[in-house]
């Protein structure tokens, strides 16, 4: 199995996300040539103006889903930890959507089967990412993701060092 | 593909619904938005009837592209009904999520027609249709109704439009918000929909929205991202719209205190500049949009801290320098009133300016404001007149009605002070030192606008001598409102005008690819002069000549005294009639404004020259 620190999932930042839902509409064409945002794998949130964030499948190390499926329809994959579900034993019965904590699982609305993000195997990159106008979207590791973290506490911490260091 | 192929009939009175497909010669003729909507107005109504009775149908609409990919356009949608404030064509559009929702449930429109008996609201879930008790909701701002409706039906995803109290209290200039801060602002759809005893129309659509040619449409809108990343939208997305206040000040075109002076002693603090250093905690985007040109601003400190609220020029501009107010945080906590209220910031930040020009020159006294100083700059006093206006309360009953309306009925020479053209009060150019714009706004079919021809751009840029009526203005308007009519039709959102450089090219393509439905260039173009005809038409019908083709007056009265390049500044009736006459014969029209039978046969309106005969026989007559 891949190192979890390897394993690369979307991730939006909250800093950037404006909530266009551009990526569903680039989610919903790349995988069922339609524009429809109850066919997207990932999925934007905006409660506020300001509130804005896109979410979907974040790829989790033992994940709930899998465990939550009566069926053994969800598996991980040892390759790059997507969710793969078999589409003969899921009958929708949805406790793998209760258990996500992110609501990045979604019934079908016409197969009735779940789905959720793939990471557009085929692609050189997840299609969301690759549309994202604000680039708030990115495919990452977690180990990235807490290197930016820190790197912007940082950044924060010293915001007038940083001035003289980037004006040199 | 791309069209829903259906529209939707919703009668208040007997809470009957039907759908009927749309009828495909509709669709290339007329393309969605306002141009599809004006033509389904016009059939579906009878002339000369009263923008408050039930019989005025009020038509929501998407465009072909609503619901898809395709950045701006994939999320608008318009509103057409007869005006209460010009008594003529009364449209508006917004963006934000609504317009693509509509979609998705299977409507190109929705005509509602008829009054309901008590308050409702109006829940399309796809295929089902139901009109909602909206008693609990009466009284509530827009965004709370949003909020309440959402919490009542149990889902996140709905998207509402709906009205405030000043829509349900029917204020002539109500407009009508969906998704918090968008809205269909001006000639008061919204008071429309308050006559109908409507709310709220709440939609989930669950549908799939196709096109045409998907690959090439994909790579059509790829091309449009990118050209959206660059220097082609780079104001909407940097300073965005505010921009202009110190544009317009340096032009001496900045409209100050009700149209008295063409520059601001306060432009700097008001400015885009200002804004943006300290009050946009974030610019925002709309559904499927690559732009990000919503600019929200917080207010930071002082009286109004926490306040929060979209900012765009025009809003700015009326609430601010309009009425002498120097303070963006005033400034802002006036748009957050003109959202909570459901009231067309512009609209309102007019009549505020008209009652205080009126106050300053004694025909107002502080007996008939109920107390309130009402000194240009007071903006203490525009925050409590914004109360009144939205709940028609005191003076503001008056103002309720318009400023053409109220100056009528103040007298004692309000009328100098009413800014209006066909009843719609002005927006933020002050045309005085803007000859070219002064005829597009002259002629627009929605009243007092700029964003019907976009004429103010060949004077600000300087590419014609601004202070001048010449021939030739005329073809300059009549090919920008062409462009802009098609631009409302297909509801492409007017910020990202400049990311479609070969226009009705690549408008056409945009289409064609969209719906499958083959257009040309040229084809597009006659649509927009279609469709521009045919708003003067449904004006015509309800008795409208050259004379609404008129300037406000201080426009045409008051010379520009501001020291500077625009000093002195104003058009005469006789420069009027020049530019009047030189749009009306590059329009094919006769001299009273009336489209000939010639033309009409030549755009294919042949079918509506049942409401220019009469027009047109009559000077024959008289020899």
């Amino acid at each position: 199995m891949a190192a979890v620190s390897k394993r690369k999932f979307v991730s939006a930042d909250p800093e950037k996300c404006v909530g266009c839902a551009v990526c569903e509409y680039a989610c919903s064409f790349e995988k069922e040539k339609l524009y429809n945002p109850l066919k997207s794998r990932i999925r934007v949130v905006r409660l506020h103006p300001l509130v804005n964030l896109s979410v979907t499948c974040r790829l989790c190390e033992e994940p709930p889903c899998v465990a939550a499926c009566p069926r053994d329809a969800l598996k991980q994959s040892e390759e790059n930890g997507v969710i793969m579900i078999d589409e003969d034993k899921c009958n929708g019965c949805g406790w793998c959507i209760e258990a996500c904590d992110y609501g990045a699982i979604t019934l079908h609305p016409e197969t009735k089967k779940v789905f959720l993000c793939d990471l557009c195997k085929d692609k050189e990159k997840p299609q969301c990412v690759a549309w994202c106008p604000e680039e708030a979207l990115d495919f990452v590791t977690s180990d990235t993701l807490a290197q930016k973290a820190r790197i912007t506490a940082v950044k924060k911490l010293f915001q007038e060092a940083m001035k003289t260091a980037s004006s040199k | 593909m791309g069209y829903a192929g259906r529209i939707l009939h919703v009668d208040l009175s007997t809470g009957k619904t039907e759908t009927e497909p749309l009828k495909e010669d509709l669709e290339k003729k007329y393309i969605g938005g306002i141009g599809l909507g004006m033509r389904l107005f016009l059939d579906h109504s009878k002339p000369g009837i009263d923008a408050f009775s039930p019989e005025n149908p009020l038509v929501f609409i998407t465009g072909p592209l609503s619901g898809t990919m395709g950045p701006t356009a994939g999320n608008g949608y318009a509103i057409i009904s007869k005006s209460p404030e010009s008594e003529g064509i009364g449209e508006s559009k917004a963006h934000g999520f609504f317009g693509s929702e509509l979609k998705r449930a299977g409507y190109d429109a929705v005509i509602i027609k008829g009054r309901a008996e008590k308050p409702v609201y109006m829940w399309i879930d796809d295929d089902s249709i139901q009109l909602m008790d909206a008693k609990s909701l009466w009284g509530k701002s827009p965004e709370q109704t949003e909020e309440a409706i959402r919490k009542e039906l149990g889902d996140y995803y709905i998207r509402v439009a709906s009205i405030g109290t000043s829509g349900e209290k029917l204020v002539r200039f109500a407009c009508v918000i969906n998704d918090r801060t968008r809205a269909a602002g001006r000639t008061g759809m919204g008071a429309v929909m308050g006559s109908k005893n409507l709310k709220a129309v709440a939609v989930r659509g669950t549908k799939d929205v196709k096109v045409a040619k998907p690959e090439e449409f994909k790579e059509f809108v790829k091309l449009l991202h990118e050209r959206m990343k660059g220097p082609a939208t780079r104001k909407y997305k940097t300073l965005g719209t505010p921009e202009n206040v110190l544009v317009l000040n340096s032009l001496g075109v900045l409209p100050v205190n009700n149209f008295t002076r063409g520059t601001f002693d306060g432009a700097e603090k008001v400015s885009g500049e200002y804004l943006n250093e300290r009050f946009v905690a974030k610019i925002i985007g709309c559904s499927s949009c690559a732009m990000r040109c919503e600019h929200i601003a917080v207010v930071p400190e002082g009286p109004y801290k926490g306040t929060a609220t979209r900012m765009e020029y025009e809003t700015l501009w009326a609430l601010g320098p309009n009425c002498g107010v120097d303070r963006l945080d005033a400034i802002t906590k006036a748009a957050e009133l003109c959202n909570f209220y459901g009231l067309d910031t512009l609209s309102a930040g007019g009549a505020i300016g008209f009652a205080m020009d009126c106050y300053e020159h004694g025909i107002l006294t502080k007996k008939d404001s109920d107390g309130l100083d009402l000194k240009f700059g007071n903006h203490e006093a525009v925050l409590e007149m914004l109360k009144k206006i939205g709940t028609r309360e005191g003076i503001g009953n008056i103002l309720a009605e318009g400023v053409k309306r109220a100056s009528e009925k103040i007298g004692k020479g309000a009328e100098k002070f009413a800014n209006h053209i066909k009843g719609v009060e002005m927006t933020g150019y002050d045309i005085r030192g803007l000859k070219t714009a002064a005829l597009g706004y002259a002629v627009s079919f929605r009243g007092a606008d700029h964003n019907r021809h976009g004429a103010y751009a060949p004077d600000v840029k300087g590419s014609v001598n601004r202070f001048k009526a010449e021939k030739g203005r005329g073809k300059l308007v009549r090919e920008i409102e062409d462009l802009y009519t098609i631009i409302d039709s297909m509801i492409v959102c007017k910020f990202s005008r400049g990311v479609y450089p070969d226009a009705f090219g690549d408008l056409a393509k945009y289409y064609t690819l969209d719906t499958g439905i083959t257009m040309t260039p040229q084809e597009l173009q006659k649509a927009g002069e279609r469709i521009n005809n045919l708003g003067r038409l449904i004006n015509i019908r309800e008795g409208f000549t050259r004379k609404d083709d008129h300037l406000p007056p201080k426009v045409m009265n008051v010379p520009i005294p501001d020291e500077g390049v625009s000093k002195g500044a104003h058009v005469t009736q006789a420069e009027l009639d020049l530019l009047l006459d030189d749009y009306y014969e590059t329009r094919g029209w006769t001299k009273e404004g009336v489209p000939t039978i010639e033309k009409l046969n030549e755009i294919g309106l042949e079918d509506l020259d049942y409401i220019i005969k009469p027009k047109l026989e009559k000077p024959t007559k008289k020899k």
